[in-house]
């Protein structure tokens, strides 16, 4: 008898679960040579308030593990996305992307992943620092993570992008609300379930999917966000910039006409978490 | 429940009818479906406002915390952009205390604030000691100069099934407060069945004064007000206003900590009592955390962006 076959369900992963959009809208995903794919979440900016919501609950334990465990976290990730990985570029070649670029893109995510677990225990020692003051002080200036950051991936390398852009931002311990690529949607729902098996608490990162024009401007003025990021063109620089200085939050925007490499070595740095980190200087006396 | 008090539940629920509790959470369950926007979310938002008892119960209260919670209660927002374009915001019904705590209250609202003191007395939570303490103790909130009475029903003898000795208590505490409102706690979640929820409202109201409140819960269990007992205790509150005339107000505390929660009670309040029902003088909630979150979606509103919670001042923590 021949099988039904069963399709999976395109849900994005928000706050540890995995939903729909809570308009229930969708829009229709299809390949590269027009075929079919799924119904992807629509989402819309109450699923955008929800995930911050999310975010800043799961923010504070997250902020409070200790750097080591984040490092395993992220390791751990890393690990989930190698063993799925053949998933992971057929997702990629939705979008007409070859096979060996899909598989070396998703190779590029899951090392990059493991860059940043390599700093999540190190960048304090290159960032803060001990100051030299003229008095009988110590004076220590220590990182801290900001908070909520709303991070905008851009079309192209629909996971590698996403990844290089939420690595650095939660190895410090910040959360993250994402949208993914709105042209190729797919790899972060399927990231989403990756992220769910890793050990990152629920919340830590939520991936949305649907329409920039849509949710972009409730990412420039929702107040909670403490910075926003990603890749953007130059209206919606504009609009982000603007939200941004009426919420005063930071903005690390890559322009979108600079049609940045990913795969490249400048894609990650150490530079890239400091962008989400604030600094805290301390004075503390020496005594005799 | 013994079986003399099932008895004389069973003789009080035949006078009063009993509930249909799936009926209750069905009906309840449509309250979360109405879409109140715009300018009727803003009124509904406000009029919640004006509603909250602002709480603090806690062990650690001080006079100090006290004061804070006095001036947020007065001012619930205050800030130079929003606090024009919010205005008039209304201040808090009241403020709800331990009743050490009274005067201290009055010493920051003075004799003559618009804000309300209300204090729990009668041994809350629990309401188990002797009933000359507890008659002490709302003597003594009284004269410190609380304007409101928040006791607790003797659950003990109501799951008795001595009612008359509730409805004695309950008495004297009327007499004991003289003039001020009352407002009777049936701890709710310690009642176990929404039969045993009318029973009381009914017992209580049968012998408090128009004006006076029933209320849901001691916010010291882990059940809470929910729109289900919220909706058996109004529908008792309707049904003895129908028969008598009398028209008893409603307060549900604890657990309700969204604005949306808040608009889904006033929902049910507005379809089971009408407008008349819509006032303080009627309707009160319990809170404190709910007070940011209404504050912070009138903001919303006003500006059209999302608020962060940290930028509304803290007077208390969660009740």
């Amino acid at each position: 008898m021949a099988r039904l076959i069963i399709t999976k369900t395109p849900k994005v992963y928000v706050g540890g679960a995995f939903i729909r959009s809570e308009s229930g809208r969708t829009f229709p995903l299809k390949d590269s040579l027009g075929a079919f794919v799924g119904h992807v979440p629509q989402c819309t900016r109450k699923d955008l308030r929800n995930a911050v919501e999310a975010a800043a609950r799961a923010g504070v334990g997250w902020a409070r593990r200790t750097a080591f465990n984040r490092s395993q976290i992220l390791y751990r990730l890393a690990e989930m996305m190698e063993a799925r990985a053949t998933e992971l570029a057929e997702t990629i070649m939705l979008g007409g992307t070859a096979a060996a670029a899909a598989k070396a893109e998703v190779s590029a995510s899951v090392d990059r992943l493991i860059y940043y677990a390599g700093w999540a225990d190190k960048f304090e020692q290159v960032l803060g620092n001990v100051n030299p003051v003229s008095g009988p002080y110590f004076n220590f200036t220590v990182t801290e993570p900001m908070g909520v950051i709303g991070l905008i991936a851009p079309h192209e390398a629909p996971l590698l992008a996403l990844v290089s852009l939420f690595a650095p931002a939660i190895v410090s311990g910040n959360a993250v609300v994402a949208l993914a690529s709105e042209a190729q949607p797919y790899p972060a729902i399927i990231l989403g379930e990756m992220l769910a098996t890793s050990d990152l608490p629920g919340g830590v990162v939520n991936l949305l999917t649907g329409y920039r024009k849509e949710l972009l401007p409730t990412f420039a003025t929702h107040q909670h966000f403490r910075g926003i990021g990603g890749v953007a063109n130059a209206d919606e620089r504009k609009l982000l910039q603007s939200g941004a200085a009426e919420s005063i939050k930071r903005v690390k925007l890559t322009p979108a006409e600079d049609h940045f490499d990913w795969m490249a070595d400048a894609a990650q740095s150490l530079y890239a978490i400091r962008d989400w980190l604030e600094f805290k200087t301390t004075w503390h006396p020496i005594g005799s | 429940m013994s079986s003399t008090g099932s008895a004389a539940s069973r003789r009080l629920l035949d006078e009063i009818g009993s509930v249909d509790a799936v009926g209750i959470e069905e009906r309840v369950a449509k309250y979360g479906t109405r879409s109140i926007k715009k300018a009727s979310k803003v009124f509904g938002l406000k009029l919640a406002v004006s509603m909250v008892d602002l709480t603090t119960l806690e062990g650690k209260d001080t006079p100090g915390k006290v004061a804070s919670l006095c001036i947020k209660a007065l001012h619930p927002h205050v800030a130079p952009e929003e606090a024009k374009s919010l205005d008039p915001l209304p201040s808090v019904a009241a403020v709800c205390v331990y009743p050490a705590m009274v005067r201290h209250a009055r010493r920051h609202l003075g004799n003559s604030s618009r804000v309300k003191i209300a204090s729990v007395a009668t041994a809350f939570p629990s309401g188990q000691s002797p009933l000359k303490t507890r008659l002490a103790e709302v003597r003594a909130a009284v004269s410190d100069g609380a304007d409101e009475i928040d006791m607790v029903i003797n659950r003990g003898a109501f799951l008795a099934g001595e009612f008359g000795r509730v409805q004695d208590e309950i008495s004297a505490v009327v007499e004991a407060c003289g003039s001020r409102t009352l407002k009777v706690i049936l701890e709710t979640g310690e009642l176990e069945t929404f039969d045993n929820i009318r029973a009381a409202s009914f017992l209580a109201m049968r012998v408090i004064r128009p004006g006076d409140f029933i209320k849901t819960s001691t916010g010291k269990t882990s059940s809470n007000a929910t729109l289900g007992n919220n909706q058996v205790m109004i529908e008792a509150i309707r049904d003895y206003f129908l028969d008598t005339g009398i028209a008893i107000g409603m307060k549900p505390a604890g657990g309700i900590r969204t604005a949306k929660q808040s608009l889904a009670f006033l929902i049910a309040v507005k379809e089971t009592l009408g407008d008349a029902w819509l006032t303080p003088a009627r309707y009160r909630f319990g809170a404190s955390s709910l007070l940011n979150d209404l504050l912070r979606q009138l903001v919303k509103e006003k500006t059209g962006a999302y608020q962060a919670p940290y930028t509304f001042s803290e007077a208390t923590e969660s009740y």
